[in-house]
C-alpha cells in the first residue's frame, strides 16, 4: 500500500483557498469550546471521566468474560448474534443475511466500524443499493468522499460547497446556501427511499453485558427509522463497545454529547433490546485487529475510545489540516493511533503529523494517553524504519553533533556564519529551507551566552 | 540555595541575552550559580521524532554535565525542555543519578513561585500591553497554569509574577493556550500547517492590540517571530526573564 502523505494533502486542503480552511477551523473550535461551557455545568464532570476511563479500562480487561455474558443475553432476546474476525468477514456475514432475504436495498445510519470494513462499497459491488441515512454521511455518500470527522463526517465542506452538491445531485438552487432549507430538502429527497428499503444497517454506541442491549445514540432519529422501518435490522459492533451493566451507561451517555458537540445528550439514544414482532434482528460482533491491539502494552488503552470527536475538535493540526489528509477511515489524534494497527506502512507517516502540543490527551472524555502514544507510534516508525531515509540522517547528525560539545559549538559557528552570510534570496528559498517560507529567520548573535558567560564570570568557570 | 544553570542550545545560540537575563536575575536572589560548559541539549529535537538511538548520545552529553553537581535545583528558562528532562529523557539507564537529576530539574517561573515563593516584581516597571504565551508543554505538561481542558481551579504562574510588575497591561487573547505550530521539528517537516498555526497565533494578538508577547519558552517564540517579521507586524517577543530582570532586551 501507498504510504500517505498527510503532509502534502494537509498542505493541498490550506492552500486551495482562505475559507476552507478558516471555517473548518472555526466550526471545530466552536464545538471545542461548546464543550468546555457544557462540561463546567457538571460539578462533578472530572469524577465522571474518571469513571468512564476506569469503567473501559475494567471492561477491556475482562472482555472475553463480558463479550460471553452480552451475547447469552442478546441470544435470549431473540437477537442472532454473529463473530467477524475482520473486514472480509464482517462484509460476507453481512452479505449472507441480506442475500437470503432478498434484500435490493439497503438503508444505514452512521457507522464507523462499517466504514472501517468498507462495507458499502462491497455491497454496492454485489449488486445492493446503500442509502445513508445520516444527512452528513449523505453528503459524503454524493461526494465520493469518505466521512473526514467521525462525529461530523462533512464538516470540511462549505455550506456553499453543500449547496453546489445538492444542485447537482438532488436539482436544487446553488444560490441557497440555508443549512436548513438544504437539510429540508435532502430529507425531502431522501425520506420517501427510506420506505423502500428491505433492510436497515446500523452501527453500536454501547452493548450491554448485563441485559444484552445495544445502545445507538444520533442526533437526526435516522437510526431509529433505518433500524425501525424495514423487516430486517443488522447491527455491527466493535467487540470494544461493550459495558457490563445498564447503570455504568449513564456514566457515558452524560459525557459522549458533551464531549463531542457540547450538547447534554444526543437527541436520540435509542436502546434496542430484541427484533419486534415479524422482524428480525442481528448483530455482527466484529474484532477487525482489535483483539491484536489489546495484547499490545502501549498501544491497548485506545480501544476506550467512545468515538466522540473531541480529539479531533481540540487538535490545532487537525483544524488545519481536514480529516481526509489522512486517508483514513479516522483522522486527528484519534487516527494517528489506531490507522497503523491497520497498516504500519502505509500510515507510518501519520504520528508525524502533530505538534506534540497534548490537548487531545487533556480533553478526551476516557484519558486517553493520545499524545504519549503519537510518541510512541514514532519511536516504533523510526525503528522499523518507516521513516525516510534522509529524515533518519538529519537526525542522526543532530544526535552526534549534540553528543559532543566541542562539534556542537563549531557549528554554532557555522550557523552562525551562514545565516548572516547567505543573502535573504537563498536563505528563504522553500525548497532549501521550508523554515523560511513563511518566517524570517530568527538573528544569530555574535556571541553566544557561553562566550559572554567566560567573558564575564570568570571566576565562576566549572 | 545553589543552583546549576542549563541553557538550551538555541537560547545560547540564538537568544544569549535569555541566558543572562535568568542569570542575573537568579544572583539578585542571592542564589548561588553554576553554569557547566560543556552542556549542550536537551535531547528534544531527536526523542521528538522518536529518534531513542540518537537521544541516548545527547542524553549522555547532558548528564554528563548535570549529574555529579553538587546543587539544589537545576534552573532551566524554558518550559518544554525542562518537560523533556523531567517527562521523557529515557533513552539512556535510569541510574539514582540519572533519576535525581531529572527530579531537580525545574523551569523558571515555577522555581521563582514554587520553590522560592517570591512573586513581587513591583521594582520594576514595563508599561506595556502585553500577551502571554505559556507553551504547550508548560501548560500540559509542567501545570505551570491550569488546563482549559480540565475543570479544575484556574490559575497562571507566568501571570502571577508578570502581575506584580508596575504599569503592566496584561490582555488575554481569544485562545491563548492554542499551540503556535512550533513543535520542534515539526515546524519544518510540516511547514505549512505549522506556518499557518502561527499565522493565526499572529492574527490573535494583533487582533487583541498585543504590544509585546512574553513567554516562558523562547523556542515557540523563534517561531512566532519568525511569521510575525514575515507579516511585518509591529509584535515583539520577549522572555520572562528578561521582564522580571529588566533585561537585556
Ligand atoms: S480518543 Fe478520546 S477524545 Fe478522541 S474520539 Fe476517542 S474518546 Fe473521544
Amino acid at each position: 500500500m501507498k504510504k500517505v502523505n498527510v503532509e502534502k494533502n494537509a498542505a493541498e486542503f490550506i492552500y486551495q483557498d482562505d475559507i476552507h480552511v478558516t471555517e473548518h477551523d472555526k466550526n471545530l473550535w466552536n464545538a471545542r469550546q461548546k464543550r468546555d461551557t457544557a462540561a463546567a455545568q457538571i460539578p462533578e464532570w472530572e469524577e465522571l471521566r474518571n469513571l468512564a476511563s476506569a469503567i473501559k479500562e475494567h471492561t477491556l480487561t475482562h472482555l472475553d468474560q463480558y463479550l460471553e455474558q452480552f451475547v447469552t443475553n442478546a441470544e435470549k432476546r431473540g437477537i442472532k448474534v454473529h463473530f467477524a474476525n475482520d473486514a472480509a468477514e464482517h462484509n460476507a456475514i453481512a452479505y449472507e443475511i441480506l442475500s437470503s432475504h432478498r434484500v435490493k436495498n439497503i438503508i444505514k445510519s452512521k457507522s464507523m466500524l462499517q466504514e472501517e470494513c468498507g462495507m458499502t462499497p462491497f455491497l454496492e459491488e454485489k449488486g445492493i443499493g446503500v442509502l445513508e441515512t445520516d444527512l452528513g454521511e449523505r453528503i459524503q455518500q454524493l461526494s465520493e468522499q469518505i466521512p473526514s470527522h467521525i462525529v461530523m463526517p462533512a464538516i470540511h465542506q462549505t455550506k456553499e460547497d453543500i449547496a453546489k452538491l445538492f444542485a447537482e445531485k438532488i436539482g436544487t438552487d446553488p444560490n441557497n446556501t440555508d443549512p436548513a432549507s438544504l437539510n429540508t430538502a435532502m430529507r425531502n429527497n431522501a425520506r420517501p427511499k427510506f420506505l423502500l428499503a428491505d433492510a436497515g444497517m446500523t452501527g453500536g454506541n454501547f452493548a450491554i453485558a448485563e441485559t444484552g442491549t445495544f445502545v445507538v445514540c444520533t442526533n437526526e432519529g435516522n437510526a431509529d427509522l433505518t433500524a425501525s422501518l424495514p423487516p430486517l435490522h443488522i447491527a455491527s459492533i466493535g467487540i470494544e463497545k461493550i459495558l457490563p451493566k445498564a447503570e455504568d451507561l449513564g456514566v457515558f451517555i452524560r459525557i459522549l454529547s458533551r464531549s463531542a458537540l457540547g450538547t447534554p445528550a444526543t437527541q436520540y439514544t435509542s436502546h434496542f433490546t430484541g427484533p419486534r414482532e415479524g422482524a428480525e434482528m442481528h448483530i455482527i460482533l466484529t474484532d477487525n485487529g482489535r483483539s491484536k491491539r489489546l495484547a499490545m502494552d502501549e498501544f491497548w488503552k485506545s480501544l476506550k475510545c467512545i468515538r466522540c470527536g473531541a480529539c479531533m475538535n481540540t487538535c490545532p493540526v487537525y483544524r488545519r489540516s481536514s480529516g481526509l489528509a489522512y486517508g483514513a477511515t479516522y483522522s486527528g489524534p484519534i487516527g494517528i493511533i489506531i490507522d497503523p494497527t491497520f497498516d504500519a506502512k502505509k500510515y507510518s507517516e501519520l504520528p508525524f503529523h502533530s505538534s506534540l502540543c497534548g490537548s487531545c490527551s487533556e480533553v478526551c472524555p476516557v484519558h486517553i494517553n493520545i499524545a504519549e502514544q503519537i510518541m510512541d507510534w514514532r519511536k516504533v516508525m523510526m525503528k522499523n524504519k518507516e521513516v525516510d531515509f534522509s529524515r533518519r540522517m538529519a537526525f542522526k547528525a543532530v544526535g552526534v553533533m549534540l553528543g559532543h560539545p566541542k562539534l556542537f559549538r563549531a557549528v554554532e559557528k557555522v550557523a552562525y556564519n551562514a545565516i548572516n552570510i547567505l543573502p535573504e534570496a537563498i536563505t528563504e528559498n522553500k525548497t532549501l529551507d521550508p523554515w523560511a517560507a513563511h518566517r524570517k529567520l530568527p538573528d544569530v548573535k555574535k556571541e553566544t551566552f557561553r562566550e559572554w558567560y567566560i567573558k564575564n564570570r570568570k571566576n565562576n568557570e566549572q | 540555595m545553589k543552583v546549576a544553570l542549563f541553557v538550551p542550545c538555541y537560547i545560547d545560540l540564538i537568544y544569549p541575552e535569555v541566558a543572562i537575563a535568568t542569570l542575573e536575575l537568579l544572583e539578585k536572589y542571592n542564589i548561588e550559580v553554576i553554569v557547566p560548559l560543556n552542556q549542550t541539549c536537551c535531547g528534544q529535537p531527536t526523542a521528538n521524532e522518536g529518534d531513542q538511538e540518537n537521544s541516548a548520545k545527547i542524553e549522555k552529553a547532558f548528564a554528563e554535565n548535570f549529574q555529579d553537581l553538587d546543587v539544589d535545583y537545576i534552573v532551566g528558562p524554558a518550559g518544554s525542555c525542562v518537560k523533556q528532562i523531567r517527562q521523557h529523557f529515557d533513552a539512556i539507564p535510569q541510574t539514582e543519578k540519572v533519576t535525581a537529576m531529572r527530579a531537580k530539574t525545574i523551569e523558571l517561573v515555577q522555581f521563582f513561585t514554587d520553590v522560592l515563593k517570591i512573586t513581587d516584581f513591583s521594582n520594576i516597571s514595563f508599561p506595556h500591553t502585553i500577551a502571554i504565551h505559556n507553551s504547550c508543554s508548560s501548560i500540559r505538561g509542567l501545570h505551570i497554569t491550569s488546563r482549559s481542558e480540565w475543570m479544575e481551579p484556574r490559575y497562571n504562574k507566568t501571570e502571577e509574577l508578570l502581575n506584580s510588575i508596575k504599569d503592566i497591561t496584561i490582555k488575554h487573547i481569544d485562545r491563548p493556550d492554542e499551540c503556535c505550530g512550533f513543535g520542534g521539528t515539526f515546524c519544518v517537516t510540516d511547514e505549512a500547517v505549522s506556518a499557518k498555526m502561527g499565522q493565526d497565533k499572529v492574527s490573535d494578538y494583533v487582533r487583541n492590540g498585543i504590544e509585546y508577547v512574553v513567554s516562558p519558552d523562547m523556542s515557540c517564540l523563534m517561531h512566532q517571530k519568525g511569521v510575525s517579521d514575515k507579516e511585518k507586524t509591529n509584535l515583539k517577543f520577549l522572555h520572562v526573564a528578561q521582564i522580571l530582570n529588566n533585561g537585556p532586551f
